[in-house]
């Protein structure tokens, strides 16, 4: 049912992140400098401020911060660490640089209250949702309860949100405005993610196809006495005339040559 | 659309939300062996990994109806969840198949303390308060117990459990919750001492070896709820013919699933990689209500996980009030007078009368019963022919009046 569970490989990650235009998360992230991400008003931040004074929405890169204030510090629990890093790395292009990830693994309270987060954001498959609302309800130790959705009146966002598959949870009295932009760049970092993963896919398949084509070339031009071109021209033709896919052709030229005995010598 | 020799029948679509459990029975039958395409039905059912997830597709409207906890439309309704949705209960979906299963080492430690393995909710109970006392005592963490939601009747009957005998959950005991796959792991892990929750999961602990059943559901408070069919109020209103042929769709399918001479192939059904993905082994025990304790101790239990039999579909709305009183007894909301009447309103027998009226299947003329009164299987008034309900008693002894609410609370 998860879409990466069973541990992604690095290299996947990396492939991944690359796709993205993005390197790994960053050691020393305020050495970066994003632009402010789009749609963002820089005077809601501090607008809304004196309500809350120890926190700070910070509307673009971190200088903008006003003096003194601390930005929210962002909670992404999640199993897939490939989809936990992309949402961290656009949320710190977003000028957020508080921001933790956790792995579902983890035993979840302790961390949590030592995590102390304002905003967690938590796959909406995880099994883990009703273990973490019922710590929102009854734990002293976080203090401050903890509401879902950004603006439950707000349909479109919820909705939104549900697509993606992400759900989040942001402590109670922060001004609904202060946190909407960064539901929003998780929102788009876990449609992203899924996005990727059909092209990732689509990618695989096309490799796959490429392999088979190339097998089916070297049986026929071993087996016909063809030239690479000629028996590729064979396989076009064939596919034509039957109305399939070349690949298809080919992966049936490799079955029946492997089944007849007469296949690839490897 | 002409098929040759008859007009073929256009379904109406219902998308149900459901979790992995036994009694996702009756729902899944109905979807998936016929009952509800015979009232015109054609139901896609999906599978959720968590309650929260579950509320979240229904506040949307992703899904139209659910299994869900039989306290959860309560607390939609009371506006206690994160998102504003209204929903109506029309029917029950059976008693419920709770075990309290506990960890290896607390059972043998229980046995030390004169835990009984006859499933007696009082005896375990006494033998519980004496473990809590002397960990206590001996200055060690109090017991970890497992529950599975928030509100959720499991959370109830464990601390009304535990309560019973001087237990008090927060202060005695930890309760934490997590998701019922997960609970023989922590069992195992020692992250748990116990828990609370529905089928297959007490059988799975106790096949795995990690736990014992201690004692069940139907020990603690015989013939109660459980888990609801849950509808979105404005689903159910858009079309109330549809609504009464998804009622009588899955009634059908839970007096199906009660008749033993169905329970190899509802155990296999329920078993398979679309429901629960559990071996039919498992899941067996809940089903033929012929529990494998641990330690070689067998039990049949009358009353486990019971589909349709002496109106367990049926949403009686003291039940709706009793789950109430619960989330007020242990402070998830305030009482009042307005909440109440909330609460009761949410289980809706006249919708399931008029449901099944096609039927002539008897049905309870009334919607309320004083909760504990019946010692024994009893006749009851209906419009239509004989019904026997009961037996409804609390372990120990208490009544529930839904008719005095405010009192029943203050005697906590």
């Amino acid at each position: 049912m998860r879409p990466m569970s069973g541990g992604p490989s690095t290299r996947l990650l990396t492939l991944i992140l690359l796709h993205l235009g993005i390197r790994r998360t960053p050691r020393h992230p305020r050495q970066r400098r994003a632009p402010p991400a789009r749609g963002e008003g820089c005077g809601e931040g501090a607008r809304a401020a004196p309500t809350m004074p120890r926190l700070l929405f910070c509307c673009g890169a971190p200088k903008m911060a006003r003096m003194g204030d601390r930005p929210l510090h962002i909670l992404i629990i999640d199993e897939s660490r490939i989809r936990a890093s992309i949402i961290e790395q656009g949320l710190r292009e977003a000028g957020h640089t508080r921001v933790t990830l956790l792995e579902e693994a983890a035993p979840l309270m302790r961390r949590i209250v030592e995590i102390d987060p304002d905003v967690v954001f938590i796959d909406l498959e995880s099994p883990n949702r009703d273990q973490l609302e019922h710590m929102f309800q009854v734990s002293r130790a976080l203090k401050r309860p903890v509401a879902m959705f950004v603006d439950s009146s707000d349909r479109a966002s919820i909705e939104a949100a549900i697509d993606a598959g992400v759900s989040a949870y942001v402590v109670d009295g922060l001004k609904k405005e202060r946190v909407k932009s960064i539901l929003d760049t998780a929102v788009g970092r876990f449609n992203a993610f899924s996005r990727l993963q059909d092209e990732l896919a689509e990618a695989k398949d096309e490799l796959a196809a490429r392999k088979s084509i190339d097998r089916a070339k070297g049986i026929l031009m071993r087996t016909r006495g063809l030239s690479e071109d000629e028996a590729y021209a064979l396989l076009r033709r064939t596919a034509m005339n039957q109305g399939r896919k070349i690949a298809a052709v080919a992966e049936s030229v490799v079955v029946a040559a492997s089944l007849l005995g007469g296949g690839e010598t490897t | 659309m002409i098929t040759p020799g008859k007009m073929e029948r256009k379904l109406d679509e219902v998308r149900i939300g459901f979790i992995p459990l036994s009694d996702v029975a009756p729902v899944a039958v109905a979807a998936g062996l016929g009952f509800a395409e015979e009232e015109g039905l054609r139901v896609t059912l999906l599978r959720e990994t968590s309650w929260a997830t579950l509320r979240d597709r229904m506040a949307v409207g992703t899904i139209d109806a659910a299994h869900m906890l039989a306290p959860m439309p309560i607390a939609a309704n009371l506006g206690l969840g994160p998102l504003p949705m209204s929903l109506v209960v029309p029917m029950a979906l059976g008693f419920g198949g709770n075990t309290v299963t506990v960890s290896r080492a607390v059972w043998e430690a229980l046995v030390r303390l004169g835990a009984p393995g006859d499933l007696d909710a009082a005896a375990t109970a006494t033998a519980m308060a004496r473990l809590v006392a002397g960990r206590r005592a001996r200055g060690e963490p109090r017991p970890v117990l497992g529950i599975v939601h928030h509100y959720s009747a499991h959370h109830y009957e464990l601390a009304y459990w535990l309560a019973s005998a001087g237990v008090e959950p927060g202060r005695d005991v930890e309760l934490v919750v997590v998701p019922p796959s997960l609970m023989a792991a922590a069992l195992e892990a020692r992250q748990l001492d116990g828990f609370c929750a529905g089928e297959p999961w007490g059988s799975v602990a106790v096949a795995e070896g990690a736990g014992h059943i201690l004692t069940t559901k139907a020990h603690i408070w015989r013939s109660s709820p459980e888990k609801v069919l849950a509808v979105r109020r404005d689903w159910a209103e858009e079309d109330a013919e549809r609504l009464a042929r998804l009622v009588r769709a899955v009634y059908r399918a839970a007096v199906w699933c009660d008749e033993p001479a169905n329970r190899d192939r509802l155990v296999d059904y329920l078993a398979g990689g679309e429901l629960l993905a559990q071996p039919a082994a498992v899941v067996r025990p809940g089903i033929a209500r012929e529990l494998d304790l641990g330690d070689g101790l067998r039990a049949n239990v009358a009353g486990f996980l019971t589909f349709a039999e002496r109106a367990a579909t049926f949403p009686w709305v003291s039940h709706a009030l009793w789950l109430y009183t619960q989330m007020v007894r242990w402070r998830q909301v305030g009482f009042s007078a307005a909440s109440a009447e909330i609460a009761g309103a949410t289980y809706r027998p006249d919708l399931y009368r008029a449901a099944l009226a096609p039927l002539g299947v008897a049905v309870p003329s009334a919607s309320s019963k004083v909760e504990g009164a019946l010692t024994r299987e009893t006749p009851v008034g209906t419009a239509t022919g004989r019904l026997t309900i009961g037996p409804d008693g609390f372990f120990d002894g208490r009544m529930f009046d839904p008719d005095r609410v405010a009192e029943y609370l203050s005697e906590h």
